[in-house]
């Protein structure tokens, strides 16, 4: 991967480093160590500390999302506004740590059969909900049962369908699945499925209680809500902050504007156009993470002309990723490779080459697919990912010289997900990626998966897709995995240009561990916890 | 200190704008044959430096591949570059020049603008004078049309059907026409409807003049100057309605440039003290004002009052 | 005065009217949206399978005249339903928002009507001074910046790190009076600044317009302060259409300033009907639209009865 010499990047750069060693072994996975995971417990930061956490203050946060349409339904979570308070409010039974291993949680261990598909969860003893409930493996079962099932309407349906059965033996919980899952536990940690008490069997979906380290003092949708500390939280120490004050500032100016003049302490999504500006301000710190978000331009590989892959070898040799990471991304990110998983991941391809910006094989693949040119429309809306219009803009500018006609279709951002993506051959998508490459690929890739955005089917990817999700060696998972990078860098119906950094910013009255995480936004969405002020 | 440099450079703008008036004006009458140039010599020199703005922006407009001297569209350094010799306004969020953009802007803003006013004056005016003329159930129903229409705030109802239809300039064009000519419509009626009481009107009803002669011969040219006026400002709240949906996510299809994308798409920069975003958005000021001017100008002439 | 009350009843009525009509169309354009509520709360998430699951479970799955019959005969018993996305009642959505939008429209008002009579009488008084003409091309200047820019040039020049003011109006617990006098200056000003010209300028208009009138020319001649002759003699008689004016703009601090709300974020009915309209959320959308309509439909009834009540000839009948 390419990084500039950028003074922005340099921290953006230390973690990127520091996540290339993340992941988690397969036995650790297989078998979640007890041990390890108290450890874990204690300083879920990570070593060694800058300085000892202080406890105390009101953290308020200024959030780019968050729709008076939110509801409390964790089925219908998919905002960044909800997922925070998610983890705010909650617990989870595994936890992605800063390293990007995966944790026990709520889940003191975990054991699978041979096959891996019947998962034995060991529930951790004397957890208090906020209203005094204590948690028992019903809950676990409950909740995990309200995305379950014919009737169910919660987005997290598809990730959980695999489960046939949820049987609770005291405080184990025993998950059987349709076809066996090395990754199931990585499953577990989706910020759709947070442990809710259980009343009768069921939970209340729209409970307010939880057992993570902030309860709920009040909560007006699209606008903002306030949480207290929990008393009672099991993770000795945690949180510092008294409270957190989460406040919905959709404006970018408005955002900026409340950090500088401190009114937030910390916003999570900062302007890329003028975050060299913020970032002179006395007293704003940036804070940039790149983990396994990454944009792209998905093709409908069924359509001509992107039924033809040299058509789409020619595109993607059309588009100067590296104008699109410093313009668009104002050197916030690093360069993708037309596949989706992440320099930092487990089993990322280090060998695969890195396509550059080529006028000339953009037209040596056209003249191969029989053309001499081209002429193809692309539906943006920001929508897509920020900044896609002007992406849209770069992209056509650079295809030209390839003999490439990009004609850039401004699509309205409301409804852009029911009415383009996926529907218009053509079209731009973001991703926040998955934990594991298979839950990546299965989910987006393979053939017949309900957001396989490029209609794209390929025999020997599919197999391989299915053959490494239960293969014990290693080595061969490596193998299999490198191999189907190659094949979706190049036969796929995706161009993908760039990954992107996570953006925010803060006011330096914070102070945040050694390590931030980069699975999610606000180090991993946990900031509520993970952070103190100075 | 700063606030009394402020006034220096307002004063001396102030000056320079109307000594360019002035010199505009005689200019103008020089070459004017007699009777235009009478006229002339009544404008005051706010006017005829709304006059010398206005030809400006014709010129920009027309001649804009010929006056700007990098192309639209195309990237042509790093973005947002510093004012310098080569750029003379530095480049924008994409590294397009930044002056080049706002020449090419002049031609789509004004032009749609343009269109989109007078269409909706075609539409709102000709259905009010015909409202007010005819009266009776006609009137009854275009007024509780209106009224309608009305009801339904104008910008998230444009929000609608720009969603439904599609954000191409023609509809684009066509859905601020149509919620502007609503607009229009109440204005033409209420001057109209003073109007049809009017003796002389009665006169030509009594001599059996057709409907439109009345429209087009009694009324509409008594009833031009608040139309004109309303005119004047319409004309520049098209810029604002298309800046404003283009902070609703709608908006110009790129990579086109007009002046209410381009205050959006550089706003953020004022929060830091630049001020690149206030050249589109003076751009816009500028010719407000000076449309406005000389709407004023013509109003005064019209309204008959000597002084 | 008897015709004045009939004149009400009769606008009342047409009032309910208009607002059957605004509910048709509404229902209407947000059920031509591309898209319904199911799949635009789930979203990129989305799969045919919830999405199918979520119709049935709120109904949505049923022809769209019988939705709408169904929402109409809620509404006619005072009934304005829950909210699609999170089951809130919507009257209790828009009670709350309902209050917010008001205040500031009734504070920027409160700055902007008394300034834009007086700038125009003034500009009237003064016409085709150096003050008319700087008046007049300041207020044109400021509403030829797009509402959001005004904001941010406010903010920028008057909310900084030390700022005289903050730069979000939002409040989670309610403010006292003064407090919120003092968080919602900003956008109150920025409101202010929009409004400001358009009345100014009608005000202005309406006034010239009638010194040329023979009465006027009389008073004059008869040596009355040039002042006077306009307060006491052309205002009374220039009232019916600055009313007017200022009844269209007091209708757009109501219902047409998203724009400012999302600035300062400040949570008013506007965001609440961009939000619920983004989701298809349309019980919410539907209320909300019925009070927009219902503020426009008062506010114009109100600027009648006000500008009839200003003319002697009319309040007498002929």
């Amino acid at each position: 991967m390419e990084n500039r010499e950028n003074p922005e990047q340099v921290e953006d750069r230390e973690n990127d480093m520091t996540i290339t060693k993340a992941g988690p072994s397969r036995r650790g996975v297989l078998k979640g160590a007890t041990a390890l995971g108290a450890a874990a417990l204690v300083t879920p930061f990570g070593t060694p500390l800058r300085a000892a956490p202080k406890a105390g203050g009101t953290l308020r946060v200024g959030m780019a999302h968050g729709s008076t349409t939110d509801a409390m339904d964790p089925g219908t979570w998919e905002a960044d506004f909800m997922i925070f308070q998610a983890h705010t409010r909650n617990n989870y039974l595994t936890e992605i740590a800063p390293d990007g291993s995966l944790i026990p949680e709520l889940a003191e261990g975990w054991e699978a059969s041979p096959d891996a598909k019947v998962w034995t969860f060991n529930i951790r003893g004397g957890v208090m909900f906020h209203s005094g409930h204590k948690l028992v493996g019903e809950d676990v079962k409950a909740s995990i049962e309200h995305h379950m099932g014919e009737e169910s309407t919660s987005a997290a349906k598809p990730i959980v369908a695999d489960i046939t059965d949820i049987a609770v033996d005291g405080m184990n919980v025993i998950f059987t699945l349709a076809n066996g899952n090395a990754d199931f536990p990585f499953v577990l940690s989706d910020y759709h499925l947070p442990i809710l008490p259980a009343k009768d069997g069921k939970i209340d979906p729209n409970t307010t209680d939880g057992c993570g380290p902030f309860k709920i003092a009040s909560m007006e949708f699209g606008v903002g809500a306030s949480y207290v500390k929990h008393d009672g939280y099991w993770k000795e120490g945690l949180p510092y902050f008294d409270g957190i004050e989460q406040i919905v500032i959709h404006d970018d100016a408005a955002r900026q504007n409340a950090l500088i003049s401190g009114e937030v302490d910390y916003i999570d999504t900062a302007d890329l156009n003028t975050v060299a500006l913020l970032k002179r301000s006395p007293g704003i710190e940036i804070l940039a993470v790149t983990g396994t978000q990454h944009y792209g331009l998905p093709m409908d590989t069924r359509a001509a002309p992107f039924s033809d892959n040299n058509v789409r070898q020619a595109l993607k040799y059309g588009i100067n990723r590296q104008q699109l990471v410093d313009t668009i991304l104002n050197g916030f990110g690093s360069l993708g490779n037309d596949h989706p998983i992440g320099p930092g991941q487990r089993f990322f391809n280090t060998e695969l080459e890195q396509k550059a910006y080529d006028p000339d094989k953009a037209k040596f693949y056209l003249k191969e697919a029989g053309m001499s040119s081209l002429d193809v429309d692309i539906h943006l809306a920001d929508a897509a990912f920020a900044g896609a219009m002007d992406a849209g803009v770069l992209y056509s500018e650079s295809a030209s010289s390839g003999g490439i006609n990009l004609n850039v279709v401004r699509e309205p951002n409301d409804g852009y997900w029911s009415n383009v993506w996926m529907q218009k051959p053509f079209v731009g998508t973001y991703w926040g990626g998955r934990p594991t490459e298979d839950w990546m690929f299965a989910t987006a890739y393979s053939e017949g998966a309900a957001w396989n955005e490029t209609y794209w089917s390929h025999e020997r990817f599919n197999e391989l897709l299915v053959s490494a999700r239960s293969e014990l060696n290693e080595e061969t998972r490596r193998e299999m995995y490198w191999e189907m990078q190659d094949i979706v860098a190049n036969q796929g119906g995706i161009i993908i240009p760039m990954f992107a950094a996570y953006v925010g910013a803060y006011s330096d009255a914070l102070a945040k561990p050694e390590q931030v995480a980069s699975n999610w936004r606000n180090d991993g969405h946990r900031i509520g916890e993970r952070w103190w002020f100075a | 200190m700063g606030f009394l440099t402020g006034l220096f450079w307002l004063a001396a703008t102030i000056i320079v704008a109307l000594g360019a008036g002035w010199v505009f004006r005689q200019a103008a009458i020089a070459i004017s044959p007699k009777g235009v140039a009478k006229e002339l010599r009544t404008a005051p020199l706010t006017a005829s430096f709304g006059m010398l703005m206005i030809l400006l922006y014709i010129i920009a407009a027309v001649f804009a591949p010929v006056i700007a001297p990098f192309p639209e569209t195309q990237v042509v350094g790093s973005e947002y570059q510093v004012w310098d010799d080569v750029h003379l306004l530095g480049t924008d969020n994409l590294g397009r020049d930044m002056l080049s953009r706002l020449i090419y802007a002049a031609r789509n803003t004004v032009g749609i603008a343009f269109v989109t006013t007078a269409l909706a004056f075609i539409l709102g005016s000709v259905l009010g004078l015909l409202a007010a003329t005819v009266g009776g159930w006609l009137d009854q129903v275009l007024s509780r049309a209106v009224d309608v229409l009305m009801a339904i705030p104008a910008l998230i109802f444009a929000l609608l059907l720009l969603t439904i239809i599609g954000t191409s300039i023609i509809n684009m064009i066509l859905v601020i026409a149509l919620i502007d000519s609503t607009r229009v419509f109440r204005l033409a009626r209420a001057v109209a409807m003073n109007i049809v009481v009017m003796d002389y009107v009665e006169a030509a009803k009594l001599r059996g003049e057709g409907l439109w002669r009345l429209i087009t011969r009694e009324i509409l040219p008594n009833a031009m100057a608040p139309l004109v006026a309303e005119f004047g400002l319409r004309f520049c709240f098209v810029f604002l309605t298309i800046s404003a949906l283009s902070f609703l996510g709608l908006g110009i299809q790129p990579p086109t440039a007009d002046w209410g994308s381009m205050v959006k798409d550089n706003a953020t920069l004022i929060s830091f003290g630049d001020i690149t975003p206030l050249l589109p958005a003076g751009a816009i000021a500028l010719l407000t004002v000076s449309v406005n001017f000389v709407v004023d100008w013509q109003l005064h002439r019209a309204s008959g009052l000597k002084e | 005065m008897s015709h004045i009350w009939s004149m009400i009843l009769q606008r009342l009525a047409l009032g309910l009217l208009t607002l059957f009509i605004v509910s048709l169309i509404i229902f209407g354009a947000t059920e031509l949206l591309p898209g319904d509520f199911a799949q635009e709360i789930l979203g990129q998430s989305a799969t045919p399978e919830t999405v199918k699951a979520l119709r049935e479970k709120l109904g949505l799955d049923q022809p769209m005249h019988i939705r709408y019959l169904g929402w109409l005969a809620d509404i006619l018993r005072g009934d304005f339903g829950e909210s699609l996305a999170n089951g809130q009642p919507v009257a209790d959505l828009i009670g709350k928002r309902l209050g917010n939008t008001l205040s500031l429209a009734i504070y920027a008002a409160a700055i902007a009507v008394p300034l834009s009579l007086a700038l125009g009488i003034l500009a009237a008084l003064f016409r085709n001074s150096f003050f008319d003409r700087f008046a007049n091309a300041s207020a044109l200047t400021s509403i030829s910046f797009p509402e959001f820019f005004v904001a941010y040039i406010l903010i920028f020049l008057m909310a900084g790190r030390d700022g005289l003011f903050p730069s979000m109006a939002s409040f989670r617990t309610d403010p006292s009076f003064t407090e919120y006098l003092y968080r919602a200056f900003l956008p109150a000003l920025t409101l202010t600044l929009v409004v400001t010209a358009h009345m100014m300028r009608m005000t202005r208009a309406a006034i010239i317009n009638l010194l040329a009138s023979p009465y006027i020319e009389m008073a004059r001649l008869k040596g009355m302060n040039p002042m006077r002759v306009i307060v006491k003699h052309a205002l009374p008689n220039a009232l019916a259409p600055i009313i007017n004016v200022v009844a269209l703009n007091l209708a757009y601090l109501i219902t047409g300033v998203v724009v400012v709300e999302v600035v300062f974020v400040y949570p008013g009915l506007g965001q609440l009907m961009v939000d619920s309209v983004a989701a298809r959320d349309m019980p919410v959308v539907q209320g909300v639209a019925l009070i927009f309509a219902a503020a426009y439909v008062l506010l114009n009834l109100t600027a009648d009865v006000l500008a009839t009540l200003s003319n002697p000839r009319l309040v007498h009948g002929r």
